[in-house]
């Protein structure tokens, strides 16, 4: 019952006083607002790198051959002519189709998808005076289950069509409509010729897929390239690397499986198994998780840092409040030692102080809130993420300014509770 | 009829700034009575302690020696807490200066007393309404301390006063800052409060006039009672048919 008069009698004495009580605030509103603004920044970087990495694949390990750091290359490099220049890198060093059949032997359980994609190039697609901009790429079987492509007419894939290398491709819709007119019936079954840098490729349309036109590239006009898919072994017959061995893999695992931990052991298989003798290149893997939570945790320090110089506003603004109630309370004197002689126990003076204080910092810190929520939102825009709140932050910021207004109030309230009543009643 | 009684000073001595070279005690062995619905009135010259008895009398302060019993209570026993309680329901101030809060109207400040006592918010409202009413303030409860002029203030203050239902009202000089004809006033409440609701009221004032309006006038001087003699009260009452 006490508190909600305390409330009232605060909230009566900052409305007395308007300029001095928003002055007052001021420091807690800046200091709050700016804690905000930072959290809700780094949080819609958070979140948006989260989804584009999570996008391309939480489960996915990388397995790439690279060059070995040799003890001696890291500590004399500078001192040794020639120790950086290692060899290019030899048929004998990239992964092979019999490396990968060992491996999926012993571990096939683990991985769900084994990805090889090999690229033909950037082309055009013309016939008379009709053109479209495409990326060809061929993909294995694992891949294309893997894309999982929303077919909206004809068929994907047949084993036949890797088999053979057969020069079958899939379009999407968008490059129907720029070919075809838009008639899809007209497009399956037909051959189209693509000029990649001078080379004609020619392929037979077998499927026509959606086109997803991501958000984060600019709205789809008539020259937006789209992929063009062609079977694994098509591209490679097309490039004349049949028979070459892979710079990378990317083995997309089973749910079941914790990939990070899996990273190290596939790492160690191809390492032992295959590249104890080679002096040059090894095997590293990399998982998607790591990778995701190396960058969620940069982020997040960076962030705190930012944060807590941020905070250093809010101690000031802290100090403020203090100086504020010790001239309030010098002021009220009298009125201390009135309240005194009706009967207010020390406690009910103290209570009466420190409600004072926690009052104008929670003030504070809602408009710094507000404040930082469209700063932040406003920022984060500008930077181009999409604004999210961090709520975790707002539930600290009011916490904290009531922190702030005990921490700060206790000392001016506990001063006020102690004076004397006889010297308070005559003071003048 | 045996007469009860509401204070009972014996022997108090009050000295200040104990221990050191420049302690003096200000109060040198009083010894009075007062007895429930008694008017009475101490007086005394500007540094003849009556300030400093007025504080002893009010629980503001503690004797240096001597017992004091207010309404059955050894005040030498009581911890600060029961202090700020004995204050807040059995004593009524009424400042000299009225003290009200500023930025805090009329009723709000009649309400106060009976905020710390712990009472709820309808009935304190009431209860202030009634007080009001009775000295006379009603129309202008809403009114802050800085739009009432001296007197309102004062009759506000009485009100306050009288709150939680004192034992007794300890007045300071409470027509000092008035002009006489509101200080006329100001006496008829209290004679009315004594007359009609037994209220025991200490008056503590220098005016020799003023103290002939009560029962009994104790005459301090130097920290000392100087003697105790009857007031003109009974006759001005007698004479103007109360």
């Amino acid at each position: 019952m006490l508190i909600t008069e305390n409330i009232l009698l605060a909230l009566a004495g900052l409305k007395s006083n308007i300029m001095r009580s928003l002055l007052t605030m001021l420091g807690i509103i800046i200091g709050i607002a700016s804690v905000i603004a930072i959290m809700t920044v780094g949080n819609s970087i958070t979140v948006m790198v989260n989804t584009q990495m999570q996008e391309m694949g939480a489960n996915n390990l990388t397995v790439g051959v690279s060059a070995k750091s040799t003890s001696e290359e890291s500590t004399t490099s500078g001192l040794h002519f020639g120790a950086g220049n290692r060899r290019e890198m030899d048929t004998e060093d990239y992964l092979t189709d019999e490396m990968l059949d060992s491996f999926l032997q012993e571990y096939g359980d683990n991985i769900k998808y084994t990805l090889l994609s090999s690229s033909v190039g950037s082309g055009t697609a013309m016939d008379g005076d009709l053109y479209a901009y495409v990326n060809i790429t061929g993909y294995n079987e694992d891949y294309m289950d893997y894309t999982d492509l929303t077919l909206l007419a004809g068929r994907s894939f047949i084993e036949k069509d890797y088999e053979n290398a057969q020069k079958v491709c899939i379009v999407s819709d968008y490059f129907v409509n720029n070919m075809f007119d838009g008639d899809t019936s007209a497009a399956l079954g037909s051959s189209i010729e693509v000029n990649v840098s001078g080379k004609y490729y020619t392929y037979y349309i077998v499927g026509v897929y959606e086109y997803e036109n991501d958000s984060y590239s600019s709205s789809s006009t008539e020259d937006t390239t789209t992929d063009l898919y062609i079977p694994y072994d098509t591209a490679r017959a097309q490039l004349h690397t049949e028979n070459d061995g892979y710079e990378s893999i990317t083995l997309v695992t089973t749910i079941d499986t914790d990939s990070e931990a899996f990273a190290d052991t596939v790492e160690n298989y191809f390492n032992v198994k295959y590249y104890s003798n080679n002096e040059d290149y090894e095997v590293t893997v990399t998982s998607m998780a790591s990778m995701i939570e190396s960058m969620t945790t940069m982020i997040s320090t960076i962030e705190l840092a930012l944060a807590i110089i941020a905070g250093i506003s809010l101690v000031v603004g802290g100090i403020g409040v203090m100086n504020i109630m010790l001239v309030s309370i010098t002021e009220r004197t009298k009125e201390i030692g009135t309240r005194k002689a009706l009967g207010a126990t020390n406690g009910s003076i103290r209570l009466q102080f420190i409600t004072e204080s926690v009052v104008i910092c929670i003030m504070g810190g809602f408009i710094g809130i507000i404040l930082g929520i469209v700063l932040g939102a406003v920022a984060a825009t500008y930077m181009g993420y999409s604004a999210s709140v961090s709520v975790v932050a707002i539930v600290v910021a009011v916490a904290f300014s009531m922190g702030i207004g005990v921490f700060f109030g206790y000392y001016p309230a506990n001063k006020a509770a102690k004076l004397n009543p006889i010297d308070a009643l005559r003071y003048e | 009829m045996a007469e009860e009684l509401m204070l009972d000073l014996r022997n108090i001595h009050k000295s200040f700034f104990i221990g050191t070279p420049n302690e003096f005690e200000v109060l040198h062995g009083i010894n009075f009575t007062v007895n429930k619905g008694e008017f009475v009135s101490i007086v005394g010259q500007s540094g003849s302690g009556k300030s400093t008895l007025m504080n002893i009398i009010g629980a503001l302060d503690r004797p240096t020696e001597g017992e004091y019993t207010l309404d059955g209570v050894d005040i030498e026993k009581a911890k600060d807490h029961e202090l700020s309680a004995l204050r807040n329901k059995k004593i009524g101030f009424v400042f000299q200066t009225y003290n009200l809060i500023a930025r805090t109207n009329a009723l709000k400040n009649v309400e106060l007393p009976m905020m710390y006592a712990g009472m709820s918010r309808g009935e304190r409202t009431d209860r202030a309404r009634m007080l009001l009413e009775q000295v006379g303030m009603k129309d202008r409860m809403h009114h802050n301390p800085d739009e009432l002029s001296g007197g309102q203030k004062q009759r506000v203050a009485i009100a306050r006063a009288m709150a939680n239902d004192p034992a007794i009202i300890l007045a300071d000089e409470p027509t000092g800052a008035l002009d006489s004809a509101t200080g006329r006033l100001i006496m008829d409440i209290f004679h009315k409060l004594h007359e009609e609701q037994g209220k025991t009221i200490v008056l503590i004032t220098h005016s020799p006039e003023l103290s002939q309006e009560t029962e009994r006038i104790i005459t301090l001087k130097d920290g000392t009672i100087m003697g105790e003699t009857a007031g003109n009260w009974p006759a001005i009452k007698a004479k103007e048919g109360m």
